[in-house]
């Protein structure tokens, strides 16, 4: 355990309509505040791991982020796994900074997708995510995509309607406690059951935002950690499971390969969901994080939904998940949306989440999902 | 406006796309491991052979999932709202997404049986799914 990697400075930006930001202002802003939430100064980073942007057209992001910022670091890389590529960003970097080859290594996403871009061209950016050929001609969206995994979903499990809109009033509840989250007003079961459909049976409030925002941080060697200001909080483990891109091609609609990701990192960290003190999973939708729920282990099949109706997602629950308010109402920028629910587990597990805090927070598995529950990524993270 | 996006062939593709425009529709027999394959590509995806045979496919199918869209991705697709996306298990046992059109979306349902029929889009024959 001594050997594991590190998170040691974690930051959000605000998130929401961020007037005056761009996706490189918010990279910048971002990374800075991971970097002084760690203690450490900007030339203590070797390394630095970047995602993607949709607003610019920058080929190697990664460079041209290294570039605004004005820093030389040893090791340079672009991920893309798409709202895996948060907990992706970590695993790589425990990769780096475990084999010596990185001392700090920054990671950092930051998209503007409300102020660089209209509603209208995030919506059609993102369904060209549907395979060009066999999928984006039939006039696919992410969440027809989605709404195609709850049909089939509901029609093999018995979730219900009301189980979709527990999780979305929870979410909503949840960021009511996060003054950074871009929706705070409350939500009431019957909102959801109000809201006007997007792709049957997925309505309005079953889908995550579009925010402005950026995430990001710093992945530090164990010996390089004694350096910083925080609370260490050490990845104990990581796995990745990979089943498919294309919705068309998913070998199932039910039984996707978080349930590989999570196996492998619980392996890794020696532990199993019943030792999780609070989750947060990667919620584009509220069927994904239903499935996943499910498919991870920590609710049986058809047991998740029941189980946010009473209260055991929340504080004092059984599982209290995504306590920042996830992708459905803390915000969604991109790459960077996957990122806040690993700085909210960092915060969590250091009891820094103030009013959010689950009390004597010691483990915590972080999730994140990319594609059509294509590309999935599992850290288990520990108070160290 | 925008028009409906018309899909672009490519090496691996071109036969596929060809045979639609004559309303055939064709799919993958790996002659190795027998797996029947879509979408088209150069190798086997469970085998790795590259021995595959374009065949006549059966054109019918049974709805596995779908869904109502009522959010079109784009200006093209707003004028179908509401409109059925789904995908159909084929009688040769491959999946495809296509829409269920000339029919009431209300009465789409999982298992409904269907069959192909082809819609000229611009002058490229695409695969769309109808009650069978």
């Amino acid at each position: 355990m001594a050997d594991n990697a590190i998170i040691t400075g974690v930051h959000n930006t605000k998130v929401g309509k961020v007037p005056g930001s761009s996706a490189m202002s918010l990279h910048a802003e971002a990374a800075l505040g991971a970097i002084a939430d760690a203690g450490l100064a900007l030339g203590d980073i070797d390394g630095v791991i970047c995602a993607y942007i949709l607003t610019e057209n920058y080929p190697m992001l990664s460079s041209a982020f290294c570039e605004y910022l004005g820093i030389e670091p040893n090791f340079n890389a672009g991920l893309n796994g798409g709202g895996a590529t948060g907990a992706m960003m970590v695993m790589q970097a425990a990769s780096l900074v475990e084999t010596g080859q990185c001392r700090h290594v920054l990671c950092v996403a930051g998209d503007s997708r409300v102020s660089g871009m209209t509603r209208d061209q995030a919506v059609a950016v993102l369904a060209d995510f549907g395979h060009p050929q066999f999928e984006v001609p039939y006039g696919i969206s992410i969440p027809a995509a989605y709404a195609l995994v709850a049909r089939r979903y509901m029609h093999e499990t018995g979730a219900t309607l009301e189980h979709l809109a527990a999780l979305a009033v929870t979410h909503r509840a949840h960021a009511a406690m996060h003054p950074d989250a871009h929706m705070q007003d409350p939500i009431t079961m019957d909102d959801v059951a109000a809201a006007r459909t997007i792709a049957s049976p997925l309505r309005l409030l079953d889908c995550c935002l579009i925010s402005d925002g950026g995430a990001a941080y710093v992945v530090s060697a164990p010996d390089a950690a004694r350096d910083t200001a925080r609370h260490p909080v050490r990845v104990l483990g990581a796995g990745q499971g990979h089943t498919h891109e294309h919705i068309s091609q998913a070998p199932s609609l039910t039984d996707f390969g978080c349930k590989n990701a999570a196996a492998r990192a619980f392996a890794k960290a020696g532990v199993t969901p019943s030792d999780i003190d609070v989750a947060e999973i990667y919620d584009s939708f509220t069927i994904t994080l239903l499935v996943e729920l499910e498919s991870i282990g920590f609710f049986a099949t058809g047991e998740a939904g029941p189980a946010a109706l009473a209260g055991e997602l929340t504080h004092g629950g059984r599982l209290p998940c995504n306590t920042h308010g996830g992708l459905l109402s803390f915000g969604h920028s991109g790459a960077a949306g996957g990122m806040f629910h690993i700085v909210e587990a960092v915060r969590q597990l250091r009891h820094e989440a103030a009013d959010r805090q689950v009390p004597d927070a010691e483990l915590c598995f972080a999730h994140g999902d990319g594609g059509i529950l294509s590309a999935h990524c599992s850290l288990v993270l520990g108070r160290g | 406006m925008t028009a409906k996006p018309v899909p672009r062939p490519n090496a691996d593709t071109a036969p596929y796309w060809e045979a639609c425009n004559e309303e055939r529709l064709l799919y993958q027999k790996c002659g190795a491991c027998g797996h029947n394959q879509f979408y088209p590509r150069s190798i086997c995806a469970k085998c790795g052979g590259g021995e595959l045979a374009w065949t006549e496919a059966a054109p019918t199918g049974a709805v596995h999932s779908f869904t109502v869209v009522e959010r079109a991705p784009s200006e093209a697709f707003k004028p179908d709202i509401p409109y059925v996306l789904a995908l159909v298990d084929m009688a040769d046992g491959y999946r495809m997404m296509m829409n269920v059109v000339d029919c009431d979306p209300a009465a789409v349902e999982i298992g409904m049986a269907v069959r192909i029929v082809f819609e000229n889009r611009h002058g490229q024959k695409l695969p769309q799914a109808t009650p069978a």
